[in-house]
Formats: C-alpha cells, sequence, structure tokens
C-alpha cells in the first residue's frame, strides 16, 4: 500500500518534501458500535457477516428493500426482464431450493425469506470475474468496481444465488430520486448488494440492519466471539443457501 | 495476394454486396444498441448469455476444427488433405474473427476490453479464452498465409512456419477446453457442470467444423470449379460420422446420469429443453429438431452408397451442422438458465435487434471467408 | 517508389486528421469559472488545475479496492475521498466550474454518469 502511495506521489510530481507518514494513513474498516463518521481502525481479522431471524420479519413489510434501494439508487424499471435488485423477498422454496420437502411445516414454502448478496468467502463470482472488478475485500465484504467492469456478466453465470443484476439500461431513467451520498450505476454494469461497505467503513450499521425495526438483521463480525452476530449463531439454529457448494456465505439465517 | 479479392466474376461481386448489405444492418443496430444498452436484445436478469454468447461458443467448435485437417495432413502425411488444409485454416480465421465479435457485442462495456489485458487474472476462464483464441486467430492466418506465399511462388514453405503448425495443433484442443471450461466450473449450473464438457465440445466441433466445411467444398466444385478431391472428402466424412456418433453418445450419456441418479437439479435443464418444465418449454422443438436432424444424418452417413452422392452428402452434412448448431447455439447455454438459481423460470426470445446483429456477424465471417478463400483459390488454380 | 505522388497527399492529410486533437488546441480566451465556497483546496489551486483527473483517480480506487477513505494533504488536514461529498461540497456549481472548463478543453469525463451533483434532486440525464 505505501509504496503505491510513494509511486502515486512521485508520478505526481509532489516531491520528496512530502512526508509519506502524513499520507499514508491507512484507514481500515471500523467497529459497527460505533457511530462516528470518522473512520476508526480495527483489526484484520474482520468478516463481516448477517444473521436473518425470519421468525421476526412481517412478511407485509419491505421497508429493509426499500431503504436500501433509495439509498443506493437502484432504479425500479417496471418489468422482470431489466429488474435490479440489492436485497429482496422470494419463497423459502426459492431461497432454498434444496430444502423442500411434502410435509414442510405449513405454509413455510411460501412464505417470503429475505435474500441478499451472501458475501461467500469462497465466492464464485469474483472466480470467474476476468477484471478483478469484483473481489473480495480483507473484511469479508465482496465488492464490486463499477469503474472496471466490462458487462460480460460472467459473474451472474457464477453466482448460483442469483445475487446479481445487469444495468440494461440507463438506470437514471427510472430513478425518480437520486441520492447524492452514493453514485448510481450505468447501463452495461452488473451490481449487488455490497453490505453497505461505505457505511461499515465508517463505523455505521448497514441500511437494511438500521432500518429493520423487528430486530431481524443482525450484523457484526463473524471472527469475533464476543460479538453479537457469534453470540446469536451460538444461540439459535440457523442454515445457509446451497452450503454443499462450498461457497461459505456470510448471511445465515433462523427458519 | 490480397489484391486477388478484389476482382471476380458478377457473382462474387454480387454475393459480397449482399453480405455487406446485411452487416450494414448489424452495425445500424449495433450501434442502437450501444446507446440503448443489452435491454435491446432479449436477455434479462436471469438468461444474462444469449445468442450471443451461443453463437460465440458454437464458433469455438468450428474454428477448432481446422486441426482435423492439420494434423492428419502435417503430422500423418496425409497427402489427399493438400488442397483442402488451407480452406480449414482460413475457415477458423473467418470463424474465430466471428468469436471475438460475438464477445464484444455482448459486453455492456466494450470500450474498457483492453481491462482483461490491464489486469490480468489467471484464476478468470474468460481471461485464459481471450487469450487462447487471440493467439489462435495469429497461427492460423500466419500458417495459411505463409504456406499459401510460398505455393504462389511455387517454392517449398520455409522452415520457420513449421513450429507455429505444430502449435496450432494443441492449440485447436486448447480453445474449446478452455471455452468448455467458462461452463464447466461454475457451481449451481447444473446442466454445465459436467467433467465431459470439454469433450462434448470436441466431438460435437470434430462433427460440426468437417460438415462445414464438406458443404464449403462441394459448393466450391461448383461455384468456383475447385474440387479438393473424392478422398479429401471421403475422409472428411469419416471424421464427421466419428465426431457426430461421439456427440450423441456424450449427450446420451448426460441423460444417462441426470434421470438414472434421480437427481431434480440435474434433470431441470434437460426437462425444460427436451420434455418442458412447469408449462414452460419454448426451446423443445428446436432441440428435436436437432435431435431428429443428428439422428438422420447418422442413418444418412451409414446407409450404402448415400454418401457417395454429392447431393445426399451436402444434405446429411448439412442436417449436422444445424443439429450441432442448435445443440450448442441455442440450447447449451440458454438451457443452462433455466430454471435460474432460485429455481424460477425466465424464458428467452430473441429480439430483433439481436438477431440483426447476429446475423450481420455471421455476414462479417462470411465476408472474412469469401475473401481468403478467394485468394486461396486463385493461388490454388494458377496457371 | 512507385506513385508516390498519389499516395502522399492522402497520406499526409489523413496524419494531419489523426492528429488533430494533438496540435489544435481550446479556441478561445479561458472561460471565467465559478468561485468556489470555501477557502483552500486540498492541494493549491494551480497543482490540482494540473493534476485534479489524476488525484481523482487515484481516490476511487483507494476508496473502491482499498478501504482508505481518508485523504491527508501536505498541510496535514483531512478530507474525505469523494468527489460528491468533498470537492463539490466548496464547488458547488458544478455547470459553472466542472462543465465549463471541460467544454472549453474538450474532454468528456464520465465521473458524472454515476456521481451525482448534490444539487440534482431531480433527475437529469444532461451532463
Amino acid at each position: 500500500m505505501s509504496s503505491d502511495r510513494r509511486t502515486f506521489i512521485k508520478r505526481l510530481g509532489m516531491g520528496a518534501a512530502v512526508g509519506l507518514g502524513s499520507l499514508a494513513i491507512l484507514e481500515k474498516t471500523a467497529l459497527v458500535e460505533a457511530s462516528s463518521s470518522e473512520p476508526v481502525e480495527t483489526n484484520s481479522e474482520t468478516r463481516w457477516g448477517m444473521l436473518i431471524d425470519m421468525s421476526l420479519c412481517d412478511p407485509e413489510c419491505n421497508d429493509c428493500q426499500k431503504v436500501c434501494h433509495a439509498k443506493h439508487n437502484v432504479p425500479d424499471h417496471g418489468n422482470k426482464k431489466d429488474e435490479i435488485k440489492w436485497i429482496w423477498k422470494a419463497p423459502f422454496k426459492n431461497v432454498f431450493t434444496d430444502m423442500n420437502h411434502t410435509y414442510l411445516q405449513a405454509g413455510l414454502l411460501e412464505k417470503p425469506f429475505l435474500t441478499l448478496c451472501n458475501h461467500c468467502d469462497n465466492p464464485p463470482c469474483v472466480r470467474v470475474c476476468p477484471t478483478q472488478a469484483t473481489f473480495k475485500r480483507d473484511d469479508g465484504i465482496v465488492q464490486m468496481d463499477y469503474h472496471r467492469c466490462i458487462g460480460c456478466r460472467f459473474c451472474m453465470a457464477g453466482c448460483p444465488y442469483g445475487s446479481r443484476s445487469f444495468n440494461w439500461r440507463d438506470p437514471r431513467e427510472n430513478l425518480k430520486q437520486l441520492d447524492p451520498s452514493f453514485p448510481s450505476r450505468e447501463r452495461g454494469v452488473v451490481e449487488k448488494c455490497n453490505l453497505c461497505a461505505e457505511r461499515v467503513d465508517v463505523g455505521q450499521l448497514p441500511h437494511c440492519v438500521e432500518t429493520c425495526t423487528n430486530g431481524v438483521l443482525i450484523f457484526g463480525n463473524l471472527n469475533d466471539p464476543e460479538s453479537a452476530i457469534r453470540k446469536a449463531l451460538n444461540e439459535k439454529k440457523t442454515i445457509q443457501r446451497k452450503p454443499a457448494l462450498g461457497t461459505r456465505p456470510s448471511v445465515f439465517y433462523v427458519i | 495476394m490480397i489484391e486477388k479479392a478484389l476482382t471476380g466474376d458478377k457473382r462474387y461481386h454480387l454475393w459480397m454486396t449482399a453480405l455487406l448489405l446485411v452487416i450494414g444492418n448489424g452495425v445500424f443496430y449495433y450501434l442502437k444498441q450501444l446507446e440503448y444498452g443489452l435491454g435491446i436484445t432479449g436477455m434479462s436478469r436471469d438468461i444474462s448469455w444469449g445468442v450471443y454468447i451461443a453463437q460465440f461458443t458454437f464458433m469455438v467448435g468450428v474454428a477448432a476444427s481446422a486441426v482435423m485437417l492439420v494434423l492428419p495432413y502435417y503430422v500423418h502425411n496425409f497427402k489427399a488433405f493438400g488442397k483442402i488444409v488451407v480452406l480449414g485454416e482460413f475457415l477458423a480465421v473467418a470463424a474465430v474473427s466471428m468469436c471475438l465479435l460475438f464477445i464484444m457485442v455482448d459486453m455492456g462495456h466494450p470500450d474498457r476490453f483492453i481491462n482483461v489485458l490491464r489486469y490480468p487474472t489467471p484464476n478468470s476462464m474468460l481471461f485464459w479464452d481471450a487469450n487462447v483464441l487471440n493467439v489462435y486467430l495469429v497461427l492460423n492466418l500466419l500458417c495459411g498465409w505463409v504456406v499459401l506465399e510460398a505455393e504462389k511462388l511455387k517454392k517449398a514453405p520455409p522452415k520457420w512456419i513449421k513450429p507455429f503448425i505444430y502449435l496450432s495443433i494443441p492449440w485447436a484442443f486448447s480453445i474449446h477446453t478452455v471455452t468448455a471450461m467458462l461452463y464447466a466450473g461454475l457451481p449451481g449450473r447444473h446442466l454445465w457442470l459436467t467433467a465431459i464438457m470439454a469433450p462434448r465440445f470436441l466431438a460435437s466441433a470434430f462433427a460440426a467444423g468437417p460438415a462445414l466445411l464438406i458443404l464449403l467444398s462441394l459448393l466450391l466444385k461448383r461455384v468456383a470449379n475447385f474440387d479438393v478431391g473424392k478422398e479429401a472428402i471421403g475422409k472428411l466424412t469419416t471424421i464427421v460420422t466419428y465426431g457426430i456418433l461421439a456427440n450423441f453418445f456424450f449427450i446420451g450419456l448426460e441423460f444417462f446420469t441426470a434421470y438414472y441418479s434421480g437427481i431434480p437439479s440435474h434433470q431441470h435443464n434437460l426437462d425444460y429443453l427436451f420434455f418442458v418444465l412447469e408449462g414452460h418449454g419454448n426451446l423443445v422443438p428446436f432441440l428435436w429438431t436437432s435431435v431428429f436432424l443428428g439422428m438422420g444424418g447418422i442413418v444418412g452417413l451409414f446407409w450404402p452408397g448415400l454418401k457417395e452422392n454429392e447431393k445426399a452428402l451436402g444434405l446429411i452434412c448439412g442436417a449436422i451442422f444445424i443439429s450441432l448448431w442448435i445443440d450448442k447455439g441455442i440450447g447449451l447455454v440458454i438451457g443452462g438458465f433455466v430454471p435460474n438459481p432460485l429455481g424460477e423460470i425466465t424464458e428467452y426470445y430473441i429480439t430483433w435487434p439481436e438477431f440483426s446483429i447476429t446475423l450481420g456477424i455471421w455476414a462479417i465471417g462470411a465476408l472474412i471467408l469469401s475473401v481468403l478463400y478467394k485468394i486461396a483459390l486463385s493461388v490454388k488454380q494458377a496457371p | 517508389m512507385y506513385n508516390l505522388k498519389w499516395i502522399l497527399p492522402p497520406f499526409l492529410a489523413f496524419l494531419a486528421i489523426l492528429t488533430y486533437p494533438l496540435w489544435s488546441g481550446p479556441k478561445g480566451a479561458m472561460p471565467e469559472l465559478a468561485k468556489p465556497k470555501g477557502e483552500a483546496c486540498v492541494e493549491s489551486a494551480t497543482w490540482m488545475r494540473a493534476n485534479h483527473m489524476q488525484l481523482l483517480d487515484h481516490w476511487r480506487e483507494e476508496v473502491v479496492r482499498n478501504q482508505s477513505r481518508v485523504y491527508v494533504n501536505q498541510a496535514g488536514q483531512r478530507f474525505e475521498k469523494s468527489l460528491t461529498k468533498t470537492c463539490l461540497s466548496c464547488h458547488n456549481n458544478k455547470q459553472e466550474f466542472c462543465d465549463r472548463c471541460h467544454n472549453y478543453t474538450s474532454v468528456k469525463p464520465y465521473c458524472f454518469e454515476c456521481h451525482v451533483d448534490p444539487k440534482l434532486s431531480e433527475v437529469s440525464h444532461v451532463q
């Protein structure tokens, strides 16, 4: 990282007078509990994860999706073909395709379940991306670099969860409101949930977690045994989507 | 030698003009696509690759099949291929050019294609595919051209070309293997997640490519008075026979694994393609057409004496080519997306702009092929 | 070389057209740009004029890929690496600052295809 900075300064001809240290302040991920806008140092042993307790989720409520899509400038094209979604609800049978059986608890098959990018520890989308436009950060967030994406959509074929959307057309045509705090995308790039990296980095909770008043969503550091999410994982019976594929999702579910 | 492509009789000019018109139509709709985005096609969130990538996949096979001429001629010294080997290499040039164009038109940000080289990513099969395809293009153009040039000057080909010719042999296998690996390594796409994807690709390629070459040879005999020779056609027919048999053998194995194992997720894609899945089956007629044409082709190949008749052979090869084109150029790619990872079904219908662009690229391929064949024939037919 | 007199002039004309952007400078006087709100930029104005594009390019790489969101300038002041939140908070007139100069120099950066001018609450496709 510091060598990167060094070449940058050299390239810009700022000269050796500038102390490296002054520029080389490495801002790392923050504790979620902190809420200042100033980035805070943490250890690099962070792996962000989410626990979704569907027993607490109101089937009629869609607040998390509304806020997420509004804050991230996700357009609503109004048709299935061009659809873009970061977090949404789908019936249990679709979210957990491999856990259906005839005598499942009444109503469960059709019960809406929240689904979003799993931020896999072993993400196939990252493996197949030819330009590293999709990559995994040190803290486990699978991030997209929209500046680099060539729109080949290999990641969409690679993702076994259907978590990725492509901008088949100009997203701004169907954005009534633009939130200036986050960029929109342009046509021709893939996008998906970023686990609110822009908020997590400054010590805030993801929008969906912050919005949910029912406590469905718990966000935290999977590598910290004392974190709320780890404690909840210890206490509750949780499952993951398609664990047999070896992608090791960072999103867990309580049915 | 290139100047030979500019002269020709009336039919030649008419043919080239027609191709240019089709290309013009494709370019027109490509400009529209650049302006609006890929939403102009029938692709969707669920079926995120359509006919472009399917054509790409099929054409890689046609390109790879040149090895079926180069290998016998240069390694086994099979002299009967002497007149046809350059036709195979030039077919590969046209086919790879089409592949690269199909990739370009499928990209959301074609202006950033150079990112593939700026940020080389060895873990991505697409990175390798882009590289092996470009090298294969250069290899075939080089080998075909240099040998033809030598023939024009009535000299033996230079010695330095030999290593490139030999290199093109494993390289042909590599392009189709890597293309198969684009698909065969994706978790959760059951139609594609099969270890015999690469062998399947090669088998269908070694049937479709030579079948097309036979068709082209028969055509050249009629329109250009150029005969590649009975022995060459006969040997190509044998190659097609083995290729198409291996292809259907592999498809049969896929069916066995899916249905005998009884694993539903392995059956869904095949259900969709061949039998209708939950009321959806817009590709079923196509896939059965493919099966009947392919089977008909096999029967024709084994029917005593039939393949000696040029017209019958043309029909057989046409049937086999179309059969494999449907299987790989439509079914394999689109069928892999149905159902989607959430078990939902979305169907894909090609749009007119998408069709025009696809046809335009086929026309560009035909144009490249016509130019190269014109040059090759004018050298070979020179007194 | 034969037919030189037929080949050379079109070739030179082609070269001239090809290199047109290199030898044709901006036409007319430098336009008047909107004054920023604040007192000082993240770096000196002269330096920014020459290097803002590299700085922004570096920022985006740092923020998106390296989780580094704070820029410390030569004077030791800290800024968030953000086009919309930092730059545009002082340069709050994009049309008469960014766009005016970019039009004059005939460059078309695509920052605002995605990044949002905070003054635009309604969607506008006109950059």
